[in-house]
């Protein structure tokens, strides 16, 4: 098997058979099991995993201020900013944030994602040009599925809460403001299969991504797939008692959990998934998702210029100076006839 | 002999590796944000945290219904199948009455029934506020149904539905 078919076909068939496993569990009666004891574990995996991995991030020290250097520096009053400048090359931590606030909401480092193309002219070789172009389907696919995924994440909260929150249910009318089909098409559900279709597709057709990409980069997005897909199917054409669902959510969130009879394998499916994803959230590049408040190139100012930044693992070094050198080849030094600071 | 720190290899002694301090850096941001993380996540559960919040309980004891003789008592499908899909049913009712007028529903089991939601389900289920509110307003979905056909309106759309 060739590289790209192992690091894809591998994350493929784990997802298939993670959908098997749920379908086969529940055929064989341990609703029990993968309704209540798995998303309990999953969470708890999620939580601990989550706070583990940024407590020992916040434990490891930064040597070095890393500003990013794309713009100007505070300097001179002569020397012009403009707004670009500050946010790329923060002079305190409040436009510090506004860059943080900039990549979080708006994904800027994506937005700025420039390609390389060698543009051949057949007549005229000598006339090919290589041209950088700003490719921005990227960062539409990643805001789009992003922002998409977010949603759909908080409207699930009506399976959780009763009563459901107002902003809730006026979120759920916004989208799915089409009003097409029955019950209503949400949006941001297919915007979000449709968003991480491309994210796949991308990975797979471009050569020198597909070179690039590993199988923890296509499990998560298989991954998120199949959920996506399990959801779409639940809710538009296999159908389940939605109410029996809502009752094991709630009974889930309130820690009295019930497991109703009669719900399709097709939700156990649905949420089989999404405890695999809790699960393996704390384990996978999904950490992004805390991992840039982390990130140095963002968080810190670029202040370098007038405030001294420590590296906290300083440590008394003890240098070999001249006079240890003496002290060594003494002797030597006087039998070669070197002159020596001391004699003995 | 003198030297520099006390790890040594082919080349010679060198200083020990750097120790790195065992300290959260940033420890207030971190722990602040971690902090604000979980309270946004958990916010929306903790007014139902323990409590057993009651289930939709819909009523099926309207007249209608207990005049009824207790074998037929049943619905136009069986009861799990109306609980995931009657919202299918009804649009595909609907879609049958509006664009082929065809009032005729032949249930699974080779029964006709008429496809209507005043004039047949809402005869037995006339309570909506026990019946079918009980669980649309537990899933939060507020079905557009009933902008033509409830209590005041059924008779008008029934006079419509008769010309």
């Amino acid at each position: 098997m060739d590289f790209f078919k192992r690091h894809f076909l591998v994350p493929l068939i784990a997802v298939l058979g993670l959908i098997a496993i749920a379908y086969v569990g529940v055929a064989a009666n341990l609703q029990f099991v993968f309704g209540v004891v798995i998303p309990y574990l999953a969470v708890l995996i999620f939580f601990e995993g989550l706070i583990y991995r940024a407590i020992s991030w916040a434990r490891s020290p930064v040597p070095f201020k890393i500003p990013s250097t794309c713009a100007q520096v505070k300097s001179l009053p002569w020397i012009k900013r403009d707004l670009g400048d500050r946010l790329d090359n923060p002079e305190n931590k409040w436009w510090a944030m506004g860059r943080m606030a900039l990549e979080i909401l708006a994904f800027r480092s994506l937005f700025r994602n420039t390609r390389t193309t060698l543009l051949r002219d057949q007549e005229k070789p000598e006339d090919s040009r290589l041209v950088h172009w700003s490719y921005k389907w990227l960062w539409l696919g990643a805001l789009a599925f992003h922002y998409a995924f977010l949603i759909v994440i908080l409207r699930h909260i009506r399976f959780f809460t009763q009563p459901v929150p107002q902003w809730v249910t006026a979120l759920a009318e916004v989208d799915g403001f089409v009003q097409f089909y029955i019950p209503t098409v949400y949006i941001t559900g297919v915007l979000m299969v449709l968003a991480l279709l491309y994210l796949l597709a991308r990975r797979i057709y471009t050569p020198n991504l597909r070179y690039i990409s590993l199988a923890a980069d296509y499990f998560p997005l298989l991954l998120i797939i199949s959920i996506g897909i399990t959801g779409i199917l639940m809710r538009y054409f296999y159908k389940v008692d939605i109410a029996a669902v809502k009752q094991l959510a709630v009974g889930l969130a309130t820690l009295k959990p019930v497991v109703p009879a009669g719900i399709g394998s097709i939700f156990y499916v649905h949420l089989f998934l999404v405890c695999v994803l809790f699960a393996y959230f704390p384990f996978s590049k999904l950490m992004h998702a805390p991992g840039v408040f982390f990130s140095p190139t963002r968080n810190l100012p670029g202040d370098n210029r007038w405030n001294l930044h420590v590296n906290p693992w300083n440590y008394p070094v003890k240098f070999h100076d001249y006079m240890h050198q003496e002290d060594e080849y003494r002797e030597a030094m006087i039998e070669a006839g070197i002159p020596v600071e001391k004699e003995k | 002999m003198e030297h520099n720190g006390n790890y040594k290899n082919e080349f010679g002694w060198f200083a020990d590796k750097p120790t790195v301090p065992r300290k959260l850096f940033h420890a207030k941001a971190v722990v602040g944000g971690l902090l604000i993380f979980l309270i946004l996540v958990t916010a929306p559960l903790w007014r139902n945290l323990g409590k057993v919040v009651p289930a939709p309980d819909p009523k099926l004891n309207t007249q209608a219904i207990l005049a009824l003789p207790e074998k037929d008592r049943v619905c136009v499908e069986d009861t799990a199948f109306m609980k995931a899909n009657h919202m299918r049913l009804l649009v595909d009712w609907r879609d049958e009455v509006v664009r082929n007028g065809n009032r005729d529903y032949i249930n699974s089991k080779g029964k006709r029934y008429l496809a209507s939601l005043s004039n047949n389900c809402m005869e037995c289920h006339s309570n909506k506020s026990q019946f079918c509110d009980q669980c649309h307003n537990y899933v939060a979905v507020a079905p557009n149904c009933w902008g033509c056909h409830w209590e005041k309106e059924k008779k008008q759309v029934a006079q419509t539905e008769a010309k």
